[in-house]
């Protein structure tokens, strides 16, 4: 052994010229090592199946050019973005390869923001500073931030917009339901500015729940919310039936009189149904609240709770009561005060409270309840966080009641618990979170909802957005959601428009909802009789709408108020209301306006001028809209309508003054009587 | 004592070893002789997303009747997932999957096979669009503001004004007519109106409401939700 050892030792450095020679291989051998290291790397690969996939197109001369060969690096400090991506994705600029389809060589799709200024990792997430797919795509051990999936991609763009855009309908679905579905009731979730996401659900207030329904409808609604409506936001505790009991009895128990005494209950006489049907439908309750179809399907808005099992739930003295005040017992609610009489109130309690469902409580039978019963119902509204979203007697609102989510989005993988078979992807996790929380253990708070999957999709598109990143972007790069807008109306108006919950549908200098127009500028808009007329009967405007504004049977003094305050100061500062004069108008500027109307900008299409001929459905019928628009309102709305409307779809025409001027003239003059509605129901 | 003890852990480790994940193998229970797809073709949604509506085929007999317990097996490419892969049709002779499309835009085929009872294989291919941002956006507006009059269906919540109008418009899937424009007509049409292409002023512009970002959208829009599909005209290149 030994000699052979010493046999080789002889062979390689013997003398001098043999372990000259020895060496210099050993030297050109470790030389070798780097080029071809180089030469086996996986990106350099990547770029020469690109050299030769350039090379057979026609415009390949261009490419070649274009082409840098080596490593490649977007480094944007303001950011901290190190992106070494186009080292494989060569082609990300190259619109002219839109017909490739193999990755990496595929350009990128259009986006509003250009490579060079956001990198890859602002959007797409994974390893920009890594060299290998292997590293730069998956969650290694070293670094933990894989590639964001497509279907989530959405979460980046919410990084820097807290707007709605056109353009992310899943992350604006997403912050509408975290928003909507009491999940920011129990979690914080602030956006990069720090301010707290608020709910915009209404829970109602229980602190005088006895006097609206009873015990068996509160356990009922308690194990199974939608059992009572199918499009409650309340999700399912998961109560066990003694906790349920004991539940009703605390809520009972610890609810005050609203202090509004109880009127005298009109008796709906039988036979009437088809009235109340009536009264429901003028007061266009529907507008609002939704009642299920013998088809399953739920007709009406979402502004209010569904009614398709209302008979079973409130009291009939309640009933009453909330129809004549709903402020008596719930000083928040969007509800309007319909000012109804003594008739049309009997009939429409009488309708609401035919809308039964016999099987709903048929199985609930409770024993009173004893003073353990109550003790312990206090003790688990206090642990599942009730008072989180509901106001109860002698229970604080909890703070931090559930983890804060603000920055969720980054939360590392290390510290999450993940539920067998849930695969280990922090999307993957709040997606299995929110769709059964209970698979992560019984004892989780977390209740039960059904959402369905593009609904989750789009709950965990806009929790991913919440990033520690979003929070250390330069300021310049964030888009702030809309402002938010205190704005209240004063004085004897402002009372009223509380009083009719105008705000519910209406937004008025950056407040209120968005089921109906915009008011802010309704003073130099339309003219004082017209509103009049429309207060105390509004007809309506928009024949393909189902919404409707209701009608609220006010006096003429509480009209003249209203409309003297909407006149003087709802006004736009861009003109003054009276600047245009209708008896300017000529009768050629009024045929010249018909002829523009018919003919070179078809008006018709969309709006209705002549009830016989037209039948455009999209815009306002216009057939007494010279009684209702101030001239000076049409010229300048058929100029710029967005500068008057933002948002609206009226098409900007890029009107001339003399056009908008005729058109303007032509519509003025149209004042006849309003359609008849009743034909065309 | 050793020696048992070595017998022992040498059968544990087997043991343990040897539990292979299990693939269950669905076998068929009848066969039929035609694969038709009932709905759920051709549905749109963003990159990546599921698709709402379940894709349901159907298997048939040479009688034309629905045949129960018949192999549907699916196949999709480009990081699309059919859930489940394969399954038995249903009583109705109906086999419903749920789609997720994937990352890129485009059109995803969906191919499905059954055999017969020869074990000759019967083929369905059907389709399903995912949209990218541009396309997305294009939807979007096209939701806001054209559908009221280019989507001739009517909901409860939406009336269409589609008839109201003298110069029917074009559904944005007319592939057979709106293939033949060019996105710079289309552009066009939209950012001037029906008449710059001398077409019916019905059609009104929209060049001072829309950005031109919005209108690339809208175009984009139209082009992925053309039916029969639009393929880019122009030089033709080697296949990659």
């Amino acid at each position: 052994m030994g000699r052979k050892i010493r046999a080789a030792w002889e062979f390689l450095f013997g003398d001098s010229a043999r372990a000259f020679g020895t060496l210099s291989v050993v030297l050109v051998l470790c030389l070798a090592v780097v080029p071809a290291k180089h030469h086996f790397r996986e990106w350099a690969q990547y770029q020469s199946q690109y050299v030769r996939l350039i090379r057979q197109r026609g415009d390949a001369a261009t490419l070649q050019r274009r082409f840098q060969a080596g490593l490649q690096q977007t480094w944007l400090p303001d950011l901290a973005v190190v992106d070494r991506c186009s080292t494989c994705h060569v082609a990300m600029k190259e619109t002219s390869l839109a017909d490739v389809s193999t990755q990496p060589f595929r350009p990128h799709p259009p986006i509003p923001h250009t490579l060079n200024e956001f990198g890859c990792v602002m959007c797409h997430r994974g390893q920009g500073a890594a060299t290998t797919v292997e590293e730069a795509h998956s969650s290694t051990k070293a670094w933990e931030q894989p590639l964001l999936p497509a279907r989530y991609v959405e979460a980046s763009c919410g990084q820097c917009h807290q707007n709605a855009q056109a353009g992310t309908p899943q992350l604006n679905l997403g912050r509408k339901l975290l928003a909507r579905y009491g999940c920011v009731g129990c979690h914080t979730l602030k956006t990069p500015e720090g301010v707290r996401v608020a709910a915009t659900d209404e829970p109602p207030p229980l602190t005088h729940i006895a006097e609206k329904t009873t015990r068996e409808w509160i356990y009922a609604w308690l194990k199974n919310p939608q059992a009572y409506s199918v499009s409650a936001t309340m999700p399912d505790f998961k109560l066990t039936d003694a906790d349920a009991r004991d539940i009703s009895a605390f809520l009972l128990s610890q609810s005050t009189p609203s202090g509004s005494a109880a009127a005298l209950k009109m008796a709906a006489a039988a036979g009437e149904a088809q009235e109340g049907a009536s009264v429901y439908g003028e007061a266009f309750c529907a507008s609002c609240h939704a009642v299920q179809n013998a088809a399953g399907l739920m007709v009406g808005g979402d502004i209010g709770p569904e009614l398709t099992r209302v008979g079973s739930k409130v009291k009939a003295e309640w009933l009453d009561e909330w129809l004549r005040n709903p402020k008596g017992y719930a000083a928040h609610t969007a509800m309007p005060r319909y000012r109804f009489n003594e008739k049309q109130l009997g009939l429409l309690a009488g309708f609401l409270e035919a809308k039964t469902d016999s099987d709903l409580l048929a199985n609930v039978h409770l024993d009173a309840a004893t003073k353990d019963q109550v003790a312990h119902g206090k003790t688990l509204v206090n642990e599942r966080g009730c008072a989180s979203c509901h106001e109860i007697n002698g229970i604080n609102r909890p703070d931090n009641f559930a983890p804060d989510l603000s920055a969720v989005g980054s939360r590392s993988l290390s510290k999450l618990v993940f539920a067998a078979g849930v695969a280990h992807t922090l999307p993957d996790y709040l997606a299995a979170k929110i769709r059964q929380p209970r698979v992560f253990g019984n004892q989780l708070k977390m209740p039960q909802y059904g959402f369905a999957t593009a609904q989750i999709d789009a709950l965990v598109t806009a929790l991913l957005a919440q990033t520690e990143r979003a929070q250390t972007l330069p300021a310049a790069l964030r888009v702030a959601g809309p402002a938010v807008s205190n704005y209240q109306p004063a004085g004897k108006a402002g009372k009223l428009m509380e009083d009719m919950q105008c705000f519910s549908c209406h937004t008025i200098n950056g407040h209120g909802g968005d089921m109906a127009p915009d008011l802010t500028w309704e003073g130099s808009a339309v003219g004082r009789q017209w509103l009049v007329s429309f207060l105390k009967n509004p007809n309506t405007l928009r024949p393909a709408l189902i919404r409707r504004m209701p009608k609220f049977n006010v006096t003429d003094t509480e009209i003249a108020t209203l409309a003297d305050y909407i006149m003087t100061a709802y006004q736009t500062p861009a003109f003054e209301a009276d600047s245009m004069d209708a008896a300017s108008f000529t009768a050629q500027d009024r045929e010249r306006g018909r002829q523009l109307f018919y003919s070179k900008y078809a008006c018709q299409s969309c709006h209705i001028v002549d009830p016989q001929n037209d039948k455009g459905y999209v815009g306002p019928t216009l057939t007494q809209v010279g009684a209702r628009l101030t001239p000076a309102w049409m010229f300048h709305y058929l100029k710029n309508p967005q500068a008057l409307r933002p948002g609206t779809i009226e098409p900007n025409q890029h009107l001339s003054d003399d056009d908008a001027r005729a058109l303007t003239a032509f519509l003025a003059d149209q004042k006849k009587a309003p359609v008849q509605e009743a034909a065309k129901k | 004592m050793i020696r048992t003890s070595v017998t022992l852990f040498a059968l544990a480790l087997f043991a343990s070893c040897g539990r292979q994940p299990q693939i269950v193998r669905v076998e068929p229970k009848a066969f039929g002789t035609a694969l038709v797809e009932v709905s759920g073709g051709k549905q749109i949604a963003a990159t990546g997303t599921a698709i709402d509506q379940p894709l349901v085929v159907q298997v048939n007999d040479a009688q034309g009747g629905a045949v129960a317990g018949a192999l549907v097996s699916f196949h999709v490419s480009g990081g699309a997932a059919v859930d489940p892969a394969e399954g038995l049709t249903g009583a109705d002779g109906q086999l419903s999957v749920n789609v997720a499309l994937g990352g890129v835009a485009g059109r995803y085929q969906i191919l499905a096979t059954t055999r017969d009872k020869a074990g000759k294989g019967i083929e369905l291919r059907s389709e399903e669009i995912a949209l990218g941002y541009q396309q997305n956006l294009g939807r979007q507006l096209n939701d806001r503001y054209c559908s009221r009059c280019h989507d001739s269906e009517s909901s409860a919540e939406r009336v269409s004004n589609h008839d109201n109008l003298k110069a029917p418009p074009h559904a944005f899937t007319d592939g057979a007519s709106l293939n033949n424009m060019s996105d710079a007509d289309l552009a066009n049409i939209i950012t001037h109106g029906g008449p710059a292409l001398n077409k019916s002023a019905e059609m009104p512009p929209y060049g001072a409401t829309l950005q031109k970002s919005e209108i690339d959208a809208l175009v984009a829009f139209i082009r992925a939700v053309a039916d029969p599909p639009y393929r880019l005209k122009g030089l033709v290149y080697a296949k990659n």
